[in-house]
């Protein structure tokens, strides 16, 4: 009997999570479809022009903005974080596991507007003086961006490369491969489908983040043809202007909510297909 | 209820909600009043409150954010004693008691390591739409201008479309003048205090803040040949002005009243007039 009622009860708040993300969505369905219906799919989202108190709500250059700067943290989030799983999981003492791997996972303690405020006073005057332009870019953004994401990146790679059996490398060394040969012919191979997944949330959190992007952006408005351009994201948009939005525009910004909405189901959708274990 | 839940609705919910904390604590007494509101007044007004208190031990005054709109809205609903607005009310928004504390000038400003100085109207304008885009057309050197707006919805941009973006421009057949647009490369940011920030790092940098926020790091533009000056502020003669408000839903009783009447007292005035503010009366 106390048995069944703390099993109904756990379920009831297991439910109560997925209950949280119907609210959300219905919420934010809600108030955004109307806006999207009244100035036209198509306009909404390959129109370039913003100006919410004029009546113009393209928001093409913030989906490409957000693409933009998304897929280049993840090049560098991944290059780096892969290379440091790779280390921590075949190369590195023990001892220095010891040391580096609560070092990262402290990483993803630092909070966000952390890491953009140190982008402000670092990063931005660094590429102003020496690459140009204004120093609030698509770069900076990248940049910071990547850094966020290496915990997630590696924490979840590092556990893919684990988990290959040990079996795999031994049969391989066995034949005469090098360590190296080994991690990469037949570890990496092994745990594809992990890493893979590790590269996917992390682009989910990096397409998500908001404060430090606002901080290192820019947010202009324009389309972002160059690195050094400033930029702005579907988050920061929102962030941005909620504080003063009203009518059409509260709405537009609902209605970029549900842009965003659709663009992280598709991903962790990829994520949880690829990270199936195969039967 | 809940089909009617808009991010607004929620928004009020949580505002009440904090409102009322400190009643479900049993520390409220008659004398604690709430201001909420543009968050271009906020810091003067924490500083008033601070003064106010110090004075007045028994009386509890906090002050919040949300900008001009969100004050507005809490104070006709009442939720708030006070609301505070950087900008003028809208017709629909009528029928408050409108409490002007404070003059507010929004300077130009500009890295002190740039020459220029001075703008007209129509330079600060084009600079601002993107059609000047070089120091070298305004007289300094030859570099591109990073020009810093704030987000839509801003009051501050608000105010500086009205007076400025619209310089030059003749009114249209409904009497309307239209302010151009700004540049949509223009560099958006949410506070007087990133746009400072980033001017004072940037030599190439323009943008505007309340004149109460410059220090010595950034320089203020003369517009049309007048700086923004107390004297210049006062009479109106500086372009661009604004007021801003305080108000009441209703005559305010009580420590409102109290401290309303403390903040146009010459000793409120004065402070205000230390923090960088210039004074109505």
């Amino acid at each position: 009997m106390r048995e069944k009622l703390i099993e109904k009860g756990l379920l009831l708040v297991a439910f109560s999570a997925v209950v949280m993300i119907f609210l959300i969505a219905y919420l934010i369905f809600r108030e955004g479809v109307p806006l999207v219906a009244k100035v036209g799919v198509w306009n909404f989202i390959a129109s370039t022009h913003w100006a919410p108190s004029r009546g113009n709500f393209g928001i093409l250059p913030m989906i490409v903005g957000s693409l933009e700067v998304t897929v280049l943290a993840v090049i560098i989030g991944a290059t780096l974080g892969l290379s440091c799983a790779m280390f921590l999981a075949e190369f590195a003492p023990r001892w220095s596991v010891r040391i580096l791997k609560p070092m990262i996972e402290l990483l993803a303690g630092i909070p966000s507007v952390v890491y953009g405020f140190i982008g402000v006073v670092v990063l931005i005057p660094l590429i102003r003086r020496s690459l140009g332009g204004p120093g609030f870019s698509v770069l900076a953004s990248a940049i910071i961006l990547g850094i966020m994401i290496l915990p997630t990146v590696i924490a979840i790679s590092l556990d893919a490369l684990n988990a290959v059996p040990p079996l795999y490398k031994e049969g391989s060394l066995a034949l005469g491969a090098t360590r190296w040969q080994t991690l990469y012919r037949v570890q990496l191979p092994a745990a594809r489908s992990g890493i893979i997944a590790a590269f996917i949330l992390g682009m989910g959190r990096a397409i998500g983040e908001t404060m430090a992007v606002i901080m290192v952006a820019g947010n202009a408005l324009t389309m972002p043809t160059s690195l050094l351009q400033p930029v702005r994201t579907l988050t920061s948009n929102i962030a941005l202007e909620m504080g003063y939005a009203s009518g059409d525009h509260q709405a537009a910004l609902f209605a970029t909510g549900m842009v965003l909405f659709v663009i992280i189901a598709i991903l962790n959708t990829i994520a949880l297909v690829i990270a199936r274990p195969r039967t | 209820m809940l089909t009617h839940l808009s991010f607004r609705g929620l928004a009020r919910l949580l505002f009440t909600a904090v409102l009322l904390l400190p009643l479900g604590c049993g520390r409220a007494s008659k004398t604690a009043i709430t201001l909420a509101g543009s968050t271009s007044v906020e810091p003067f007004a924490e500083r008033l409150a601070e003064l106010y208190m110090r004075a007045h031990p028994d009386a509890k005054i906090s002050v919040q954010g949300g900008g001009s709109s969100a004050g507005i809205r809490a104070v006709t609903s009442r939720i708030c004693a006070i609301g505070m607005s950087s900008r003028e009310l809208t017709p629909e928004e009528k029928g408050l008691v409108e409490i002007p504390i404070a003059h507010d000038a929004i300077a130009l400003i500009v890295n002190v390591r740039n020459p220029v100085r001075r703008l007209t109207m129509e330079q600060a304008r084009d600079v601002f739409a993107g059609r000047i885009r070089n120091w070298q057309k305004l007289g300094g050197p030859n570099r591109r201008i990073t020009a810093i707006t704030r987000e839509e919805g801003s009051g501050t941009r608000a105010s500086f479309e009205e007076k400025v973006m619209v310089a030059g421009t003749a009114k249209d057949k409904n009497g309307k003048t239209n302010p151009a647009a700004f540049a949509p490369d223009a560099l958006v940011q949410d506070s007087n205090g990133a746009v400072r920030e980033i001017v004072a790092a940037d030599p190439d940098a323009i943008g505007y803040i309340s004149a109460g926020l410059i220090d010595e790091r950034v320089a203020a533009i003369l517009l049309g040949g007048i700086a923004p000056t107390e004297a210049t502020i006062r009479t109106g003669r500086y372009p661009v002005v604004r007021q801003f408000l305080f108000l009441t839903n209703g005559e305010a009783t009580g420590t409102a009243k109290a401290f309303i009447d403390y903040v146009l007292s010459d000793s409120g005035q004065t402070a205000l007039v230390e923090e960088g503010l210039t004074r109505i009366r």
